[in-house]
């Protein structure tokens, strides 16, 4: 009684593969369901934007926001901060790529681009060591910008990586000045 | 693949036992619910594993939590509708898996084995089950908890210290709902390896079939694939078809509106029902309102109602039937379908207030299915006469076929039941 | 194709008995329907232990027809948004409604710039700040909507000691019992509008003299009707009268409105999902109902040569 054995194969062959077919198409499309459960829920993604007060920051001060779970340096440089990064070539950054994401992706890493729009005292930046995660201390190394003391990873005044194991730059995540002493990230 | 046979081998046993192994060819739908249920637990432990990931358990926060999953999570509610459905679609599954396997005499010799893992499955999915209902944490949750723990406490001297431990206070709390969540994330995949077990004893036996005849030559079988395993899929998708109706149209329809409430202690639901499938073993437990001897009546209804389980495992030893399919046993038919009828009598009345003539017609109910497993079967088996059996399952499937076999004109009117 | 429909139907068939078992537990009060039968009645009073109560609730909610029953369910987003209305502008005094936040509210058809809006008329206490202090601050669309009373012992304080129920869940939370057979029918019709049939029963049914029979059981302070399911009377006095709430769109101002808009709303709370999971079902039926036919094709033609 084997099923091998009859006449017209290709009606057969056509019958069984439009119902394989079928079936894993839908175990497939079941599948999502259970994949996409997974991604951040709709409470999270309504916490993708916040609000912070600026006002308190003074010429030299930073201070640490809370956004998607990671913390954001909010700093306004002093004018010696500025010139020290805007002194440095594009030649002399090991990356040379801007990783803000207000810009275009491919914009080149000029304290220009890396400070805030028009506000070229205010750097806003995620402040996750762009190697494995840890967070960077401010004001220190040898660039006077900030120093990741997990795997001596070294960033300038602007955030830009320059020495140690990190590849990139701190990412600059959107946000704008939606007034002189608020910013709204995301 | 022959490298790997050559160091495990898997795969030969997976091509001996879902592909090359031989079942009878006289199966009919009744047969698939074994496959329908494994993959009903396979889509319990997907969809319960996947709910763990949001579900918090801590009385606090868990009613919110499952809120947060039916509103916030991406497809929440469809895994959450899925997972609480597909458990009482597993018990319709596993109650005409059952009767099935009553009305065929699937227990008897050499199957006892086989029919025991059986009874041992069910009896872990009640208690995942039960302990799977109290998570949501609703009112229905938190007092079927409380009355059902409570039924530890009906033993004399140990009842009150048994009841405290499985609480893991004096009132259902926080370190119940957390204990109930670790032990109904690790039953199913005990229930898993008892399947395996079940499986396991299957394949060394072999599968009953409609007539009771055992397999006796090569004709008598058909390969497992293709021909079971299409059914089998057939049959699945004819289950999902309805599965998917209740999920998407009516999910709430087994379920109970004060389960919607949050658990308070202080508040008892007007009519606490357990879940479907548990109300014939409910209205066992509250046909008991009378004292027996030194045994009170509550302590006599959970020893009935534990006993009305416990009494399966015994079924093989009970029947003393030489027939083995109920389709040549003329007067135990009857008796099957009376059980039939008096399940689902004991079921409505578990769903009933237990007042007026409720806890009377419940005792009926009960006495009838105890009778029916500790008199009628063992009774009936040595005053009946059967139908003739036909020589062997190919004359029964020909005879049915008009092919001709002379003896088989009862098989062919029996066979096709189910 | 014929054979494959009796096997549906023969598997429906096989489903019904157990099905009708498992709805059991919606059939507590299978004879209030038949008119209240004093025996039943008694029955059910005895488990309570009064002795001569009746069957509550006195009626039966009358069913209404609402956009999102059926397989086609959907929302009818202006009836909702009027169902909004009235929930802030009566509802929400007393009622809380904590699990739905502001951003949900673009599902009534509302854009971003409207939810923010409607959020930040809101009050809605944050903290604590750099002082360590708690402050007040104006709705943002991830906030839930603020309760009226700080805890469930304030509400009751504030409301003769029955606090005020939470709607977030309340037309899931309550349901007409469905007697047999009726409940059976319900498998085929789909009926899942227990609880917006309640609401809109119960808002409705104020005014009406008691009967006799239950004249003596309602309190003073509490308010008879008949449609309320634990008791003859309850403690919110009528909370809508015709005009109350001003529609925009030309929808009639009468309290039956507001309660079937309010009813509606509530079930969008409830079940904000609804509409997606019956579009969703939709497909999901017509892929397995095709997958099956296959099977059964390919089923057949496996099997042709053996007679089974």
């Amino acid at each position: 009684m084997s099923v091998n054995d009859t006449a017209e194969p290709n009606r057969r062959d056509f019958l069984y593969i439009a119902t394989g077919t079928v079936g894993a198409v839908g175990v497939a499309v079941a599948a999502w369901p259970f994949i996409d459960q997974m991604n951040p829920d709709a409470a999270t993604l309504a916490l993708a934007e916040i609000d912070v007060d600026v006002s308190q920051i003074t010429e030299g001060q930073s201070i640490t926001a809370k956004w998607r779970g990671k913390p954001v340096f909010i700093r306004q440089r002093t004018a010696k901060e500025v010139e020290e990064a805007k002194a440095v070539a594009l030649t002399a950054l090991k990356d040379p790529i801007a990783r803000n994401a207000n810009l275009p992706s491919d914009a080149p890493a000029t304290d220009e681009n890396r400070a805030a729009k028009s506000k070229e005292a205010w750097l806003v930046m995620i402040g996750v060591c762009t190697h494995l995660g840890c967070i960077p201390l401010g004001e220190s190394g040898p660039y006077n910008g900030w120093f990741c003391p997990c795997h001596g990873s070294i960033y300038d005044t602007a955030g830009r990586i320059r020495q140690g194991p990190a590849p990139e730059n701190m990412a600059i995540p959107l946000f704008k000045f939606t007034s002189d002493t608020n910013i709204r990230i995301g | 693949m022959q490298w790997l046979d050559a160091r495990l081998p898997l795969p030969r046993l997976m091509y001996d036992s879902f592909v090359a192994y031989p079942v009878p060819r006289n199966l009919n739908y009744a047969y698939t619910f074994g496959g329908i249920l494994a993959i009903f637990l396979v889509l319990q432990i997907l969809t319960g594993v996947v709910l763990a990931m949001h579900y918090a358990a801590n009385s606090a926060i868990a009613f919110d939590s499952v809120e947060k999953i039916m509103r916030d999570v991406n497809w929440g509610w469809l895994l959450r509708y899925m997972h609480a459905n597909g458990a009482s679609f597993f018990f319709i599954a596993v109650y005409v898996h059952i009767f099935r396997g009553l009305y065929y005499g699937s227990y008897k010799a050499p199957r006892e084995v086989l029919w025991i893992l059986g009874v041992i499955i069910f009896l872990l999915m009640m208690a995942t089950a039960f302990m799977g209902y109290v998570l949501p944490w609703g009112q229905m949750s938190f007092w079927g908890a409380t009355v059902i723990t409570n039924f530890f406490t009906a033993f004399p001297l140990i009842g009150d210290p048994i009841h405290a431990l499985l609480l893991g206070g004096f009132a259902v709390d926080n370190a119940t709902l957390n204990r109930f969540f670790s032990l109904h994330y690790l039953l199913p995949f005990m229930i898993a390896g008892v399947v395996v077990l079940h499986v396991w004893a299957l394949h060394v036996t072999g599968q009953t079939n409609p007539t009771g005849v055992e397999v006796k030559s090569s004709k008598d079988t058909v390969p497992f694939t293709p021909h079971a395993t299409i059914k089998d899929g057939f049959a699945m998708a004819v289950f999902l078809i309805v599965f998917a109706y209740m999920v998407f149209y009516l999910p709430n329809y087994l379920g109970h509106a004060d389960n919607y409430i949050e658990a308070n202690p202080l508040k008892t639901p007007a009519h606490i029902v357990p879940e479907w499938y548990f109300l014939p073993f409910y209205a066992m437990l509250r046909a008991i309102t009378f004292n027996i001897g030194p045994i009170d009546s509550k302590l006599g209804g959970v020893l009935v109602m534990f006993g009305s389980i416990l009494v399966l495992f015994f079924v093989p030893w009970l029947d003393t039937s030489r027939i083995r399919s109920t389709a040549f046993r003329p007067l135990y038919k009857i008796f099957f379908w009376i059980l039939v009828a008096d399940c689902i009598f004991l079921g409505w009345l578990g769903s009933q207030p237990a007042e007026g003539i409720y806890p009377a017609l419940a005792l009926v109910g009960t006495i009838y299915y105890f009778s029916h497993f500790l008199i009628l079967l063992p009774v009936l088996g040595l005053i009946e006469t059967p139908l003739k059996l036909p020589g062997s399952i190919t004359e029964a499937v020909l005879a049915k076929h008009g092919g001709g076999g002379t003896p088989s004109g009862a098989a062919a009117k029996a066979e096709t039941r189910g | 194709m014929t054979k494959l429909l009796s096997a549906l139907l023969a598997f429906g068939l096989m489903a019904m008995p157990l099905q009708a078992a498992m709805a059991q537990d919606k059939t507590e009060s299978a004879a209030a329907s038949a008119g209240a039968a004093s025996k039943d009645a008694g029955q059910d009073a005895a488990a309570e232990g009064h002795a001569e109560l009746p069957h509550f609730p006195l009626k039966e909610p009358p069913e209404l027809s609402w956009s999102f029953a059926g397989p086609f369910g959907h929302w009818d987003l202006g009836q909702l948004q009027r169902g909004l209305k009235v929930y802030k502008e009566v509802c929400s005094a007393c009622h809380s409604m904590r699990l739905v936040a502001f951003r949900n509210l673009k599902a009534l058809g509302y854009s971003d710039d409207q939810v923010k809006a409607f959020a930040a008329q809101y009050t809605v206490k944050d903290g604590p700040n750099g002082d360590g202090e708690m402050f007040d601050r104006p709705g943002i669309p991830s906030d839930y909507f603020p309760s009226p009373f700080p805890n469930h012992e304030a509400a009751a304080a504030a409301n003769n000691g029955a606090a005020p129920p939470d709607f977030s869940l309340l037309a899931k939370a309550r349901a007409a019992e469905r007697g047999f057979p009726t409940f059976l029918f319900d498998l085929v019709t789909q009926y899942q509008q227990g609880g917006p049939d309640y609401i809109h029963a119960l808002i409705t049914g104020y005014g009406q003299t008691p009967p006799k029979s239950v004249e003596h059981l309602i309190q003073d302070g509490t308010y008879y009707n008949p449609y309320f399911m634990s008791g003859p009377a309850l403690a919110m006095p009528p909370p809508l009268s015709d005009g109350q709430v001003e529609y925009t769109d030309g929808t009639p101002q009468t309290v039956d409105q507001y309660a079937r808009d309010v009813a509606a709303f509530m079930m969008w709370a409830a079940e904000p999902h609804l509409a997606e999971r019956k579009a969703t079902g939709f497909v999901t039926m017509i892929f397995l109902i095709v997958f099956a036919g296959l099977l059964f094709a390919v089923k057949r033609r496996v099997w042709a040569n053996t007679p089974h």
